[in-house]
């Protein structure tokens, strides 16, 4: 099956010079389009088919391609095969999507290009089975996004974007590059030999925390986070969709295949950084998040929370099997990895919205929106989805995830190492804040945007999407609801992944009465999203019926109480900014150094009175600001080297030649 | 080889960094030349020695070539550029001939420690050439580098370029392609630099490179 799968990237491959010509004809897009949706749909077939059916098969393949005696190595196993799956089901629902919502693109030229390039180079990494494959994957994944985070690069935002972007990637993949160079120091490039060699306790160590660094850069962990924010939300919408729904998830998969896989028996403090970053991530980027007005920074910076709930998962199965706790272990893998293809649901299904909405009324400002429900019922419904299952309500998804994740961090005091013991229920606190955090924010996302009365003439004359991007946006939703009432199939269906990687599986769920699911064992405690849907739904229809029946032939349409102003305008409806103002107090001035500053006019001026809030990223200023200012000062000093004399750099390349003798000689 | 042959070999490649020596402290420009061409004899008659005790009659080549290009035409046509141009005839040196002499022996010490100490397993006479090489070499950047006159960095890049081909001839076996090439970059370079120098005449009335760097408004 392997072989179908690089067939498929190849297809991918192809499309993107084909792209170039497709750009330039009308109805080049649909083609491309419709193109990589088959390819991803056959990559996401192939892996699901793989990863239901012959788990435990791990092929292989060597393509003549690349470094000359290393050649291009690839490995189709479990974990290739779950993340295949989630990679190109984000492929198929971006290109369903863009199906429809490509076709408002203002420079075709700049996106379709890259588009199956990088579908294409999130599979290699995935697929690839040796060190050079995937770091040239991985450089080439960042750059394809690169070019599609500036392809609207007349505004001046994306630009800075794309160059904080490119920078951050750089690092990550030196990272990377570097904890591949310690791992191959003994063995070569090869996955399959670093496996099988044996280095030293300090060296994986250090290996474990760059693979940290470079994964966790391009996941956007805190405080490598920077450029994230400002990334996704500058690429067209499918691609912020792929980028935040599927990238970051890549980047989770380098870090458990460097980590769990190429490594050995993981160290314990190795948990303890993992959480120590993961813990602060979910609380500080759902925080980010409750700050923004923008719909599709507010996402981005959600995205950030997740990676976090994610990455505590991850933390969490490192400190159980370094201890020995392999069945706790499972759990706490099981949960990461669902959350990995649930958050890849939810969080496409947000992005394609927002793009919807951005499609509709040309805003991505929360405050100039408002009344969509009306406008854009389908896309509403979708979105209410997708909120509902970002912020872990039951019956969908996120909460199953999540839940699971508790179940682990209830599990800590089995572990005998006092510092993990204490760290990972003050990380289940910062779980629990950032999961009402998050609730918080996508109340604030939905009701401002979609309820309420329209802020602008653009949100009043918004209008329905078409037809391609809604099917995207529905199949997605089907999908949250289906994984959030059936999450037993899908956790069977993870059980060989964490056989791989951990060593352990959690116990078998199909086949239990009601389809519930038991993280241990059925008396410890136990969820059955069935139950908890048919319940929601028969009291939803309850109310609602009841409703209707009491108070449906009563409705009356009237003015909107005005609270006695003469003038309703809708922007003196309940603002996001005021709704986050509670949190802001509480938590932002700390944080974001936050100030409220209100400007009166002096007396019997007509000058309207100002209101404003400033908001500080202090995670950029106090860290990012003065690596910035000292790389400034060293480039300024080191700039004089480009105005010497002939005599002089020969004098340089002289010295420099006498010093490296004078090495060789000593 | 004999010992008789390979004394003599080495007493051309002695000679070579003799010259590089005498070199660096001349500073009139007839002079330099005069040395230089001196130095390219030695050179010739180095590698036709080589070519008579390696029996490698391609050698002759190389030699005839160093002979006629580098001892002959080369310094012929610098000649002739100074007395068209009327090049200030003095070598402003950057620093004293004392110290350069100074650090021209130590030179030729590190290269004989560093030669003598990565090359334990070649036979004696190509680790001995080599050694004499790249002291040969260093001792051509050395002029470059304390020279502010353009037509001693040449002359200086030429010695170096000597140094090459000795080394090239002490280990046998280097393709006549190869001497030929880097013989043809050399006059490629020789042109190149004299076009150069002709211009900067032009504009600036000087050879000096100083005048560049006031061009440039080059801080001292």
């Amino acid at each position: 099956m392997i072989a179908v799968a690089l067939w498929s990237v190849a297809v991918l491959l192809a499309l993107a010079p084909a792209g170039v010509v497709l750009s330039t004809v009308p109805r080049g897009p649909i083609i491309l389009y419709g193109g990589c949706l088959m390819a991803t749909s056959a990559l996401c077939v192939t892996a699901l088919s793989d990863l239901l059916y012959v788990p435990h098969l791990t092929q292989s393949a060597i393509l003549p391609i690349g470094l000359p005696w290393l050649g291009a190595h690839f490995r189709l196993d479990a974990l290739s095969a779950f993340f295949l799956v989630v990679v190109n089901l984000g492929g198929v629902a971006a290109s369903l999507f863009a199906l429809g919502y490509g076709r408002h693109e203002e420079s075709p030229g700049r996106v379709l290009p890259f588009y199956p390039a990088y579908l294409a180079a999130m599979n290699v990494v995935v697929l690839a089975n040796d060190a050079f494959s995937f770091l040239v994957a991985w450089e080439f994944m960042s750059l394809t996004s690169w070019a599609m985070v500036v392809s609207h690069h007349r505004e001046a935002e994306n630009v800075r974007a794309g160059y904080v972007y490119l920078l951050m990637a750089s690092f990550g993949t030196l990272t990377l590059l570097l904890a591949f160079g310690l791992l191959a120091s003994g063995a070569g490039y090869d996955f399959d030999a670093i496996r099988a060699s044996h280095p030293s306790a300090a060296l994986t160590g250090m290996a474990a925390i760059l693979a940290l660094l470079g994964a966790g850069s391009k996941a956007g962990l805190v405080p490598l986070h920077a450029w994230l924010p400002l990334a996704h939300p500058a690429a067209p919408s499918h691609v912020s969709g792929l980028m935040s729904g599927v990238m970051t998830k890549v980047a989770v998969y380098g870090f458990v295949r460097i980590v769990f896989d190429l490594l050995p028996e993981p160290m314990w403090w190795w948990s303890m950084v993992v959480l120590l970053v993961g813990g602060p991530t979910s609380t500080l980027g759902v925080l980010y998040a409750l700050m923004q007005r923008d719909i599709k920074r507010v996402l981005a910076y959600s995205t950030i929370e997740n990676i976090g709930i994610i990455f505590t998962g991850l933390g969490l199965a490192l400190a159980f099997k370094a201890e020995g706790l392999d069945w706790v272990a499972a759990l706490a893998f099981t949960a990461a990895m669902l959350h990995v293809f649930n958050h890849a649901l939810f969080k496409s299904l947000l992005f394609f919205g927002a793009g919807a909405v951005l499609g509709a009324t040309g805003e991505r400002d929360m405050e100039k929106l408002g009344g969509l429900i009306h406008r854009m019922p389908k896309t509403a419904v979708a979105v209410l989805v997708g909120c509902v299952a970002i912020s872990a309500l039951p019956p969908f998804n996120g909460f199953v995830s999540e839940w699971l994740t508790f179940q682990a961090i209830l599990l800590s005091p089995q572990l005998s190492s006092w510092g993990l013991k204490l760290v990972i229920p003050a990380v289940g606190g910062l779980l629990a804040l950032a999961a009402a955090f998050a609730a918080a924010c996508f109340v604030k996302l939905y009701g401002v945007s979609f309820l309420g009365r329209p802020r602008s003439d653009a949100a009043a004359s918004a209008h329905e999407t078409d037809r391609f991007s809604l099917s995207a946006m529905l199949m997605l939703a089907a999908f949250c609801l289906v994984a959030g009432i059936l999450p037993g199939l899908f956790i069977d269906a993870l059980a060989p992944v964490s056989k791989n990687m951990v060593g352990n599986v959690m116990p078998h769920q199909v086949g239990l009465q009601w389809l519930t699911i038991v993280p241990i064992a059925k008396s410890r405690s136990s969820y059955n999203g069935l139950l908890v849907f048919v319940f929601v739904a028969l009291c939803g229809t309850a109310a609602a019926s009841a409703i209707h029946r009491f108070a449906s032939d009563r409705l009356r349409r009237a003015p909107a109480w005005d609270c006695g102003y003469p003038d309703p305008n809708p922007t003196i409806q309940y603002s996001a900014s005021s709704f986050s103002q509670p949190i802001r107090r509480v938590f932002g001035s700390v944080i974001f150094a936050a100030r409220e500053i209100g400007e009166m006019p002096p007396p019997s001026s007509p000058l309207p009175a100002r209101f404003r809030i400033e908001l500080r990223d202090l995670i950029w200023d106090e860290l990012y600001a003065p690596i910035a200012i000292v790389i400034g000062f060293a480039t300024e000093r080191i700039n004089i080297l480009q105005f010497l004399s002939i005599r002089r750099y020969l004098t340089l390349v002289f010295v420099a030649l006498i010093v490296l003798l004078l090495v060789v000689a000593l | 080889m004999s010992s008789l042959q390979f004394d003599i070999a080495h007493l051309f490649a002695g000679s070579l960094v003799l010259a590089s020596f005498m070199m660096l402290y001349q500073d009139r420009l007839y002079a330099l030349l005069n040395v230089y061409a001196l130095h390219a004899g030695v050179l010739a008659l180095s590698v036709a020695w080589q070519a008579y005790v390696q029996q490698a009659p391609h050698l002759y080549v190389t030699a005839l070539i160093a002979l006629v290009f580098k001892a002959i035409i080369i310094p012929v046509a610098l000649h002739r550029i100074i007395k068209r141009l009327g090049i200030h005839r003095e070598i402003e040196n950057v620093i004293g001939v004392g110290l350069t002499m100074m650090a021209g022996i130590g030179l030729v010490a590190l290269s004989m420690v560093v030669m003598l100490r990565v090359t334990p397993g070649a036979d004696a006479l190509a680790r001995e050439d080599l050694a004499f090489a790249l002291s040969v070499v260093l001792l051509g950047l050395l002029i470059m580098v304390t020279r502010r006159n353009a037509v001693s960095q040449v002359v200086g890049f030429m010695s170096l370029e000597n140094g090459l081909v000795l080394a090239a001839t002490g280990a046998k076996g280097m393709p006549l392609v190869v001497e030929i090439s880097v013989a043809f970059s050399v006059l490629i370079a020789f042109i190149v630099i004299g076009i150069f120098l002709f211009r900067i005449r032009e504009r600036f009335d000087s050879v000096d490179v100083q005048a560049l760097d006031r061009f440039r408004g080059e801080r001292r």
